[in-house]
């Protein structure tokens, strides 16, 4: 069996992104790029299958600028056996990201795809619902549990206020939640030999898909700032200014 | 123009999630609909149509409603989608899987987790954590939109709208549900309490949370937790207070033992009061903080639950 793992290149989640003074976009010229989190956690998740014996093979793909090859090359390094890049400079929104993996599933046939549940830049949490229902299979968002036996994937799932199981007929597409896993360190030599992995390339064109953005950002702004208050001595400051200055006890 | 909303609910009860989203599908400028797609869900359309705003409930019952499996919501909505300017569902666990199914149904972009409806076609969202607000338009025919619950008042009651029962979709048969595992507590839903007392990595272990419990009970108070205490593996992950977990807006946030990461503040920082209570001085969490105490929660909390007697 094959499983399709779809990873994003991100900002790193350490940086704090600063808004552009023009109100044009956040600056991310110079800041360090990384594998989407939640991503990193399906690479892993695809490989423990393997690991397993649940799957044979593990291919992943990102959708964007040339240098997602950095993160295909890091997937590859957790155990990816190769890579597709859809490569493309226009900005890339959900639908369209959907549109090129659906046309990289069609080919390649995987009866799964785990990716991430939500990528840390636009926040969106739509790529792999979309994909779901392009390709008209069934869906686990937010994963914490994977369980793959007699042709289906019994899912455990984060929800409001605990967890729900439920049972997918294959193919499906899984995403992730934090406590699926702990990704493993890559190594150096798993660096290097993830070097001489396949990587090819294609463009939205050849997969006949038209990836313009659909949605128009106007403007982006800095949020409002909230601004500090004052450290109090004691507790019992504390509980008279949240009675008789906060108002809230 | 005509709004349609995909209410969240337990068959029994409508969620709170359900008020604030018909608030924003109100705020698109046309009439709002509502759809109760459920089992023996006829309560949950009762409720709805008792909310003010509200032109028309749509109820689908079927057996293959009781759950809420993503899949045949979001095919029971796009059986309805034709007359709609908008569909627009709560960004939670249940919205969040049905609504983007929608829209690439549709052939449409999602707007996710909106905070603001600047216009029926432009919306405020936030990006990179909450580190930056993008404003954007949409050129769809249909804007599939999930609404922040935080962003936006719930909807209150004094309409009396009509039920009218719409035909079920098949039940797709790829999905089937299995179990649930819902937390009991007395304690109110931390998306809905008014006040929250959170706990972070400097709680040190999943035991010593239960120092929290007096100073929660004693304020009727939600437990939350950040995504650290959450990766330590000190408390179940629906207690998640962030970027990634649950986005929070209470009239009082107890931070205790939270450093305030970026992701942390990100679920947080609309609160009304936050008070912070950290050893490190330095702590970020202490510059979004109202009140702050620096000194060792082990001490701090304790005298904090017998000073509220």
């Amino acid at each position: 069996m094959k499983i399709l793992v779809p990873v994003k290149r991100v900002v790193d989640f350490n940086v704090k992104v600063r808004v552009k003074s023009d109100g044009s976009g956040v600056d991310i010229a110079n800041v360090k790029m990384s594998m989407n989190p939640f991503d990193e956690i399906a690479v892993e998740e695809a490989m423990r299958l393997k690991e397993a014996g649940k799957a044979t093979e593990v291919v992943a793909v990102s959708c964007g600028v040339a240098q997602c090859q950095e993160t295909l090359r890091t997937a590859m390094a957790i155990g990816a056996d190769r890579a597709t890049l859809v490569e493309t400079d226009v900005e890339l929104q959900p639908l369209a990201v959907a549109k090129l993996l659906k046309a990289v599933a069609d080919k390649e046939q995987p009866q799964l795809i785990i990716l991430g549940k939500q990528a840390i830049d636009d926040d969106c949490n739509q790529t792999g619902q979309m994909l779901a229902a392009l390709l008209g299979w069934p869906q686990a968002t937010f994963a914490s549990k994977v369980v793959l036996e007699d042709g289906k994937a019994t899912v455990t799932r984060e929800v409001d206020g605990g967890l729900e199981t439920i049972a997918l007929t294959l193919p499906a597409i899984v995403t992730t939640d934090l406590r699926l896993n702990e990704p493993r360190y890559v190594t150096l030599p798993n660096i290097m030999k993830a070097k001489k992995k396949p990587l090819d390339t294609v463009k939205p064109a050849d997969l006949g898909i038209d990836v313009a953005p659909r949605l128009k950002t106007l403007k982006v702004t800095e949020p409002p700032k909230r601004s500090a208050g004052i450290k109090v001595p004691d507790v019992a400051t504390l509980v008279a200014k949240l009675k008789n200055e906060a108002k809230v006890i | 123009m005509t709004a349609l909303v995909i209410a969240e609910h337990d068959n029994a009860t409508l969620k709170g999630s359900t008020l604030n989203t018909i608030t924003a599908a109100a705020q698109c400028g046309g009439d709002v609909h509502v759809l109760v797609a459920g089992h023996n869900a006829g309560a949950a359309a009762d409720a709805v149509a008792k909310i003010a705003g509200v032109a028309k409930v749509l109820l689908a019952d079927a057996p293959q409603f009781a759950d809420g499996l993503a899949e045949n919501v979001a095919e029971q909505a796009l059986a309805l989608a034709g007359s709609y300017s908008h569909i627009l569902a709560p960004a939670t666990a249940y919205g969040k899987n049905i609504a983007p199914r929608v829209a690439a149904k549709l052939d449409v972009a999602q707007i996710s987790e909106i905070t603001k409806v600047d216009a029926p076609d432009t919306f405020e969202r936030p990006i990179y954590a909450g580190n930056a607000i993008a404003t954007v338009q949409s050129a769809d025919a249909v804007k599939v939109i999930t609404v922040r619950t935080t962003g936006f008042d719930a909807a209150a009651e004094g309409g009396s709208a009509a039920v009218e029962n719409v035909t079920a979709v098949a039940d797709s048969g790829k999905s089937s549900f299995v179990s649930r595992e819902l937390a009991k507590s007395d304690r109110p839903e931390l998306t809905a309490a008014k006040i929250i007392v959170s706990g972070g990595r400097g709680m040190g272990s999943g035991d010593n949370f239960k120092l929290l419990e007096p100073l929660a009970d004693k304020l009727g108070a939600a437990m939350g937790a950040s995504r650290a205490a959450v990766d330590a593996g000190f408390v179940p992950n629906d207690w998640q207070v962030g970027q990634t977990g649950k986005i929070v807006a209470p009239q009082l946030y107890i931070a205790i033992g939270i450093s305030g990461a970026i992701q942390h503040l990100a679920g947080m920082k609309d609160s009304k009061t936050i008070v912070a209570i950290n050893k490190d001085p330095e702590a970020p969490i202490f510059s979004v903080a109202d009140y702050g105490i620096v000194g060792d929660l082990f001490e701090v909390v304790p005298q904090l639950t017998a000073e509220l007697g």
